[in-house]
């Protein structure tokens, strides 16, 4: 169904199933920020000798994140006296929004996906660091110095990272020679990238976490060094924003994991009968909660440290595997 | 052209890392501290002011609030002071209800701190492991003294109550309990890569500047100075129990680490030990008269506390009050050595130093 | 080690030596006055005891016999050390210097406290406290009747106009009559001045005496073992005689290496505090206070380069800075004490020597007032920096009064 509209000409009524589509898919994302919330809080706190939120909503708290949301949608709007105005409302905005777009590109099924652009890839790397603008934009217009720091912090480790991160997968192109998305879900049928590329697995799951701002790389908001960090002065539903961003992230980053690495939809061997649908999300529930198991598990870098491991370690390592990649390539495929 | 200025950035007196109201002024090049100006006293309370109207049996609760993680030795300290003074014989009982206290006190002082310098370093599991154990520890001390925290247990001459039945036994349990919960944070921490390079090399010190700057224990035994007041000025029963003194010779964070880790085993061991020798009967309290007045003059007593020596000086003029009374708190000198280490050193390794010296504030403040 | 102990012990008897025979000399006027005060306060024994009723007992049926005892040891042991002083008259005319300069420094501080009527004050009954060693005995002595005995010599010596003895005597006088086991502390704490322990410890041991005797008037069993050998006061000092503080010979190694390099005249006081685990404890003089502290801190015989504690004390006639010194090298503690005038609170800092003697010294001077020339950074440490006044002064009014 989503091909041939795809493939449909631009019309009214296309743009209203996009829309839509879109809307739902929101949706969609928003659940799943809300129960990721609630996994990462309860998974923490099975890690962590705790029961996690278990009032709200029954045994389990099911409704615990719902009702922070209303809460958050219910507090003040506070914005700092001496904060830049227009770029402090704006900062949430420009993080949250290529969060949400670069799901765009992400085919969660055969028939589940809601583009087929051939630079599927590309597009994700290069929207989500406009997100980098919105954050580091939210630290500057806080006018306050933790926030400052944190905001510094996060430009620089996005884009430290953001090279092993698409050094890491340029073995994945060269095997499939493609930067659709699809394309590479595809040809993943038999084998799953991770077996074929498992030192790029690594590279992009140390890179995607640190892109993620997530512990060990959570530098930008490090609570115990920066209070905060860049979001130290926002509140309510703009603090909310950038929470979402983050999840959403997290969404974005374990799919195209799931895509890149552990063969999207296809089944594990003789499995055949689960649907696609099923077998990506249980995929990247995995993901998902690797993430969340590093951040129950481990210390935090500094920032320091953060660099050197990014440019002399990852990125070295990164070229070993292109360089790996292509011997591989000429010889087998 | 870029311009490029200094930074004043105040860290606290509210803020996650300073573990109470403790105030930093930095001064900062972009993350690289260029001087470093700590501000106390937002938790003075004046305790040594009060206490000069207070009889010597009022001002142990004061001392509870002083080091609030370790209670016990501060009670133990001021209880001594004033024993040494009268010269009095303390109940065989009594002082082994006293170090089974104490090292109690001390395990779980450096639990808190375990877990606290953890979730500093950003890890967030070992604190809530850590204060499992703490927990139980608690649960123990609530137990003899009925309070969690402000004990108010010794008393001058002994302690206040007897273990309740079954108490020692539950002791007795629980250390074999902690030798392997800790063997657990071992595995969990302290070969954890990330960790190794957030302490190691950090917050270096030589042995003479730990002495120079009044540091003491394991801010001291970090750097090779083979000093517990509990081996080498034997206090109380400590020299009817065979431990060790953790000493570690690097002087870093790393250092700190290890020696206040080793320290929880040693604590263990002399639990066990006075478990061991619990006397199974005994007055609990030394014969007192009913109005403490130590004799006139002056006495100064030096104890080792988890954060290092707690000394109280008593001036007294034979009367019911102490005409004088003051504690040397540990962490107060401690914290002195903070600006000079962080001069250099970037913003995470300000938590990272901090955390390592190991202060609570209302030690500091007084 | 057992050779040091030797060598500085004689050295230290000879540096007694002067002070015991200008308290051999005294004996004689003082010990009518002593041995009233002593009886009046024994009197009033009951009012002070708290310990019980074997005490009263014990102190009854051995007052005269250990006064007498006391009295014939101290003079046996006055002329003992008047005889062997006699060779040594050269440190003894310094050491006697020193003790003069001491009581000079008492009496001025009294005198400034307009001394004569003070002590008028008191001999009145008035608890006026001017000189903190006064007041302090007056004040333990204040629940005894012997206040008014004590006052009596007090004012006799006042009126005679010797007043740097006065303050001397009259706290040993009072010191007695404070005791609850009186005729024994007196006997010990006489016995004492006379000859035995360290030079300056007089109260301290005097109190330690007192302590002694009360938990031995208390632990009834080892009382009556001490009375079996017969005055029991005379036994007790004896006791104290015989074995002086362990760490006496580590005193007297102090202050023979401070003296040989430093001069005889940079102590005020050397002793051993008895109630404060027998750490040797020296009294500087303000002017050379850091010239000490820096001795104590670079000799090689010394070396403490650990500075335990550092604290300021109000005591009212004067103000005193207490460090506990520790050495590693040798693994000795050492007290130093220095007393700043309460006017114009001024003291070297040690902050040079120690740098954990910062953050101490500010708030000594946060909290007292004591100002310490060549701090770096001499501000309120604890106190918000607009705070008025120094709270552990004992005349501090606090800013508001309803809090």
């Amino acid at each position: 169904m989503m091909n041939d509209l795809l493939h449909s000409a631009p019309s009214l009524s296309n743009t209203l199933i996009f829309f839509a589509l879109g809307a739902s898919l929101l949706m969609i994302v928003l659940g799943f920020v809300t129960y990721a919330i609630l996994a990462e809080r309860k998974v923490m706190g099975f890690m962590q000798l705790r029961s996690g939120p278990n009032k709200v909503g029954g045994r389990f708290g099911l409704l615990q994140t719902v009702a922070d949301v209303l809460k958050l949608l219910l507090k003040e709007d506070t914005i700092p006296k001496a904060a830049d105005r227009p770029l402090f409302i704006i900062a949430p905005v420009l993080a949250f929004a290529p969060a949400f777009m670069v799901l765009a590109v992400i085919p969660f099924s055969d028939s589940l996906r809601f583009s087929d652009i051939g630079i599927g890839l590309l597009y994700y790397i290069a929207i989500s660091g406009i997100s980098t603008i919105g954050i580091l934009m939210g630290g500057w217009a806080s006018n306050n110095k933790y926030a400052l720091l944190g905001g510094m912090r996060s430009a620089a480790q996005m884009i430290s990272y953001e090279v092993p991160l698409v050094m890491s997968v340029i073995g994945i192109i060269l095997i499939t020679g493609s930067l659709n998305l699809i394309e590479i879900v595809d040809a993943q049928k038999n084998l799953a990238f991770i077996f074929v590329q498992p030192l790029a697995f690594i590279i992009f799951l140390i890179a995607s976490t640190a892109e993620l701002n997530r512990t060990p790389f959570d530098l930008p908001e490090a609570e115990s060094e920066l209070v905060a960090g860049y979001h130290v002065e926002y509140s309510g539903f703009r603090w909310a924003f950038f929470m979402l961003t983050e999840y959403v992230y997290l969404f974005a980053m374990a799919s195209l994991t799931t895509v890149l690495f552990l063969g999207g939809w296809h089944p594990v061997p003789f499995l055949g009968f689960i649907p696609g649908v099923v077998w990506f999300a249980i995929k990247f529930s995995l993901v998902v909660f690797i993430m969340i198991w590093f951040r129950a598990t481990l210390p935090r870098l500094r920032a320091d440290q953060l660099m050197s491991f990014g440019w002399k370690v990852l990125l070295p390592l990164a070229l070993l595997n292109i360089f790996i990649s292509a011997v591989i390539k000429e010889i087998w495929f | 052209m870029i311009r490029t200025e200094e930074m004043l950035l105040n860290v606290g007196p509210q803020h996650p890392s300073t573990h109470g109201v403790f105030r930093i002024v930095l001064k900062i090049d972009g993350e690289i501290i260029t001087d470093a100006t700590p501000v106390i006293g937002y938790l003075h309370r004046g305790t040594e002011k009060l206490a000069e109207d207070l009889q010597y049996t009022q001002i142990i609760p004061y001392t509870d609030r002083m080091d609030y993680l370790s209670a016990m030795t501060n009670n133990y300290v001021i209880c001594h002071a004033v024993e040494t003074m009268m010269d009095m014989e303390i109940p065989d009982r009594a002082e082994y209800l006293r170090v089974l206290v104490m090292e109690l006190g001390r395990v779980a002082s450096h639990l808190v701190w375990f877990g606290t310098y953890l979730l500093d370093i950003g890890a967030l599991s070992p604190f809530l492991y850590a204060f499992r154990e703490r927990e139980m520890i608690i649960n123990l001390l609530n137990e003899i003294s009925g309070a969690r925290l402000t004990f108010n247990y010794m008393r001058v001459g002994g302690v206040k109550w007897d273990a309740p039945d079954g108490w020692i036994e539950k002791v007795r349990e629980f250390v074999p309990h902690m030798r392997k919960e800790l063997a657990g944070y071992h595995d969990l921490v302290s070969g954890n890569e990330i960790f190794l390079n957030r302490v190691h090399d950090v917050g270096t010190y030589s042995k003479e500047d730990a002495l120079a700057y009044s540091l003491s224990g394991a801010n001291l035994r970090c750097t090779g100075v083979d000093w517990d007041l509990r081996k080498q000025e034997p206090y109380s029963i400590y020299d009817r129990f065979n431990f060790n003194v953790p000493v570690t010779e690097k002087g870093d964070a790393w250092s700190r680490y290890q020696c206040r880790m080793a320290e929880i085993e040693e604590s263990l061991k002399i639990v066990e030990q006075a478990v061991e020798q619990f006397p199974s009967e005994g007055a609990i309290m030394a014969k007192v008269p009913r109005i403490i007045k130590p004799p006139a003059g002056e006495t100064y007593v030096r104890i080792e506390s988890p954060r290092g020596e707690i000394g109280c000086y008593i001036a007294s003029k034979g009367k019911k009050e102490p005409y004088r009374l003051k504690f040397r708190r540990p962490s107060f000198y401690n914290l002195q050595i903070l600006s000079k280490l962080l001069k250099g050193e970037n913003i995470a390794n300000l938590i990272t130093i901090l955390g390592g010296i190991d202060i609570v504030l209302g030690e500091v403040d007084g | 080690m057992s050779n040091d102990q030797e060598k500085p012990f004689s050295e230290m008897t000879e540096a007694e030596k002067a002070e015991a025979k200008r308290k051999a000399i005294e004996e004689a006027k003082r010990k009518a006055a002593e041995k009233k005060a002593a009886k009046e306060a024994g009197d009033s024994g009951e009012v002070e005891a708290t310990g019980g009723q074997p005490q009263n007992e014990m102190t009854e049926e051995e007052k005269s016999e250990a006064k007498r005892k006391a009295v014939e040891e101290a003079k046996r042991k006055a002329a003992e050390r008047k005889s062997a002083k006699e060779a040594e008259d050269s440190n003894a005319a310094s050491e006697a210097s020193g003790e003069d300069e001491k009581a000079k420094a008492k009496a001025a501080a009294v005198a400034k406290a307009k001394a004569a009527a003070a002590a008028k004050k008191k001999a009145a009954g008035g608890e006026t406290s001017e000189a903190s060693g006064e007041d302090e005995k007056a004040k333990a002595k204040a629940a005894a009747v012997a206040k008014a005995k004590a006052a009596t010599a007090a004012k006799k010596k006042a009126a005679s106009g010797e007043t740097s003895e006065a303050s001397g005597e009259d706290e040993k006088a009072k010191a007695k009559a404070a005791a609850v086991a009186k005729a024994k502390a007196a006997a010990a704490a006489k016995k004492k001045a006379a000859g035995g322990g360290a030079t300056g410890s007089g109260d301290d041991e005097k109190s330690k005496a007192i302590a002694a005797a009360k938990a031995k008037a208390k632990a009834a069993a080892a009382a009556k073992s001490k009375t079996a050998t017969g005055g029991p006061a005379a036994n007790d000092s004896e006791a104290f005689e015989e074995k002086p503080s362990p760490n006496q010979p580590i005193l007297d190694k102090y202050v023979k290496v401070i003296k040989d390099n430093l001069g005889e005249e940079i102590l005020e006081d050397s002793y051993i505090n008895r109630l404060g685990k027998d750490v040797p404890t020296l009294v500087a003089k303000r002017e050379s206070y850091y010239k000490l502290a820096e001795f104590l801190r670079y000799n090689e015989q010394l070396y403490f380069e650990y500075l335990s504690e550092l604290h300021g004390t109000d005591f009212e006639t004067h103000m005193e800075i207490y460090s506990h010194l520790y050495s590693y090298k040798n693994q000795q503690s050492v007290a130093l004490k220095v007393k700043v005038d309460r006017d114009q609170p001024e003291v070297a800092s040690l902050t040079p020597l120690w740098a954990g003697a910062n953050w101490p010294e500010r708030e000594a001077y946060d909290l007292l007032g004591i100002r310490f020339t060549g701090h770096p950074n001499l501000t309120r440490i604890l106190m918000s920096d607009d705070w008025v006044g120094h709270p552990m002064r004992k005349d501090y009014e606090p800013y508001d009064v309803e809090v």
